[in-house]
């Protein structure tokens, strides 16, 4: 386990290398000169030479990648062009409200999905399963902010149960804090859910198929136990997978659903840094979540070496 | 001749006329699988609205009318009209349009792109370590932030964003495309092709694409279907197309701010968005049952 461990964690090295660099060039990707484009179109020749020069545009490119490097490990992510603000100071503060909603989320998803996937398997072609499919099907093709869109109509504006916008910190209370994040995190857990659902059911059904299923049916094991002791266990790995695919929709779940709650979180940010044409702030959040996802998706890597041990000596 | 025979007659047929063949067949079961039809029929549907969108919807979807604004649907106005007295159900039947182009345009370039770059890398060893490296850095990043990202910096227009959801949705076709080449090319048929001196660029094309063109196919509907729902998020936010063009994006980015007081301004678009979208993956999923029935019942 030591040694796969380390294979994988020196894998991610040069993804996030080329990733940063990625990052980097979008800047240079901009149609024109990127000083002039941030700047807007009413600024005036020194506002834009002022940007050029606090974003180092006036050095040469290797010394601007570098500079770059220098910046991230010191935690530097430059500052907002529009507000002066530091960007990592920003992306810190914001970190609580998408933090908290994606993990809510997440357990929203596994906890509908997993129960329902094992259940429309173990009743294959049921009225149950028929109505996982539904499910599945349909939170596929509906887009996450028409589904916050109905939630608010229907549990904000016409039962009032919940608070139809803005985040309530943690610090305010636990109450008020579930309350505020129920929507939202709904809204985004049903999406990610609908997805894990089906992953559930096709693993399942593959699992029940096996003879040791049989062989626990046969020795008289109660259907729970072999259920979720000996099939779910079986059937892990892709449902793994999934998860960890799954963290993209959570991503852009997040940040749409950010905006229809009016959530100030990540996902804000990028979208203010968006319609600003904020550079440093839209490049630092794009780096922060990216390096969160790869980090995330190399956990579910080795979280495949643990449940499955053939896998670490390929 | 007997299924058996049929069966492995139509295998001995070569690569381009085997997967006709497949084609006609696919064409042939289209309407046997319900979900299939359900999707076929929606696609056909949203392609008819698309098209005739003026033809149907009498009024201009760019119309003001300060005199009708949010006004709640009725027998004048179907879907209601917006805060600035436009025609909803015009401005829907309109999306319809936009979203299908920027479907159909972003599926054919990733398929085109992918395909090639899956082909090359996949055949060429040399090249297949680097660009596979940038393939794998590109589908690091969240794919909707990277297109965020791309059209906040390239500027908010259609075609950008088509560019965007290209640049994005292309390294799962180049993957998808090398996986297969790379076991393909080991197989005999490509072998012997090689040994009776065949060049590269014919391997590929006749013998080696005919091979992966059916995942392709299906992978190509659920890219077309996943642009839709992409493009709608991002001019959602508006960072997609600019506001003035109705789409459900748009519309439903706009509607936001009436929710209490016009909740029908975001539940049309949405409703036909989560719907072309639907038909879309229900195609896609008959596609992929049909043309590679190992997969059935998986995800």
């Amino acid at each position: 386990m030591g040694r796969y461990l380390v294979q994988r964690l020196l894998t991610t090295v040069p993804v996030l290398l080329i990733v940063s660099v990625l990052i980097f060039s979008l800047i240079h990707v901009a149609p024109g000169d990127p000083a002039s484009f941030m700047a807007g179109d009413e600024a005036r020749p020194e506002q834009i030479e002022r940007i050029r020069q606090k974003l180092g545009l006036d050095e040469p490119l290797y010394k601007q990648l570098g500079l770059y490097y220098v910046d991230i490990f010191r935690g530097d992510l430059g500052e907002s062009v529009f507000t002066k603000f530091d960007v990592t100071e920003l992306i810190l503060q914001r970190l609580e409200p998408t933090v908290s909603i994606a993990v809510f989320a997440m357990l929203l998803a596994i906890l509908i999905s997993i129960p329902s996937g094992v259940l429309a398997a173990w009743k294959a072609n049921s009225w149950i399963d028929r109505a996982v499919m539904v499910f599945a099907v349909f939170g596929f093709a509906i887009p996450v902010f028409w589904l916050g869109f109905n939630m608010i109509w229907l549990f904000a504006v016409k039962l009032n149960w919940f608070p139809a916008l803005g985040y309530r910190p943690i610090s305010d209370g636990a109450l008020p804090w579930l309350r505020s994040m129920t929507l939202p995190a709904a809204t985004v857990g049903i999406i990610v859910a609908a997805l894990i659902a089906r992953m559930t059911r096709s693993a399942m059904l593959e699992v029940l198929r096996e003879d040791y299923i049989r062989t626990a049916r046969a020795k008289g094991l109660g259907e729970f136990t072999v259920l979720f002791r000996h099939a779910l266990r079986n059937a892990s790995i892709p449902i793994v997978t999934v998860v960890g695919l799954s963290m993209a929709g959570l991503v852009s779940g997040l940040v749409i659903t950010e905006a229809v709650f009016a959530i100030p979180g990540m996902g804000r940010l990028i979208v203010d840094g968006v319609t600003r044409r904020d550079y440093p702030i839209i490049q630092g959040t794009v780096l922060v979540i990216t390096v969160f996802y790869v980090l995330i998706n190399l956990a579910v890597d080795i979280g495949y070496g643990w449940l499955d041990p053939k896998i670490r000596y390929q | 001749m007997k299924p058996a025979q049929e069966r492995a007659a139509r295998r001995s047929l070569t690569g381009a006329a085997h997967l006709r063949s497949r084609l006609t067949d696919v064409l042939r079961d289209l309407l046997s699988n319900p979900n299939m039809a359900i999707g076929f029929f929606i696609l056909v549907a949203a392609s008819i609205v698309a098209i005739f969108a003026p033809v149907i919807a009498s009024r201009d979807p760019l119309d003001l009318d300060p005199y009708a604004r949010l006004l709640s649907p009725s027998t004048e106005f179907y879907f209601g009209t917006d805060q600035l007295g436009r025609d909803t159900f015009s401005r829907t039947l309109h999306g319809a349009r936009l979203s299908l182009k920027v479907g159909l345009f972003v599926a054919a370039l990733t398929m085109s792109f992918g395909t090639v770059i899956g082909l090359v890398t996949g055949y060429y060893r040399t090249l297949d370590n680097i660009v596979m490296r940038f393939m794998d850095s590109l589908m690091a990043v969240p794919s909707f932030l990277l297109a965020i990202a791309l059209v906040a910096i390239l500027g908010a227009s259609l075609a950008n964003v088509v560019i965007a959801l290209t640049v994005v949705e292309t390294p799962r076709v180049v993957r998808l495309t090398r996986g297969s080449v790379l076991s393909l090319r080991e197989r005999d048929f490509v072998q012997g092709a090689e040994a009776v001196g065949a060049n590269a660029p014919r391997i590929l094309a006749v013998h080696i694409f005919p091979n992966v063109a059916a995942p392709l196919l299906v992978q190509g509907t659920y890219i077309f279907a996943l642009a839709i729902l992409v493009e709608a998020g991002l001019s959602f936010l508006g960072a997609g197309v600019p506001p003035y063009i109705p789409s459900w994006g748009n519309m439903m980015g706009e509607a936001k701010t009436y929710i209490h007081l016009a909740a029908w301004l975001a539940f049309f678009p949405g409703l036909f968005l989560s719907l072309t979208v639907l038909g879309a993956n229900l195609v896609g999923d008959g596609l992929r049952d049909k043309l590679d029935p190992r997969l059935r019942h998986t995800l």
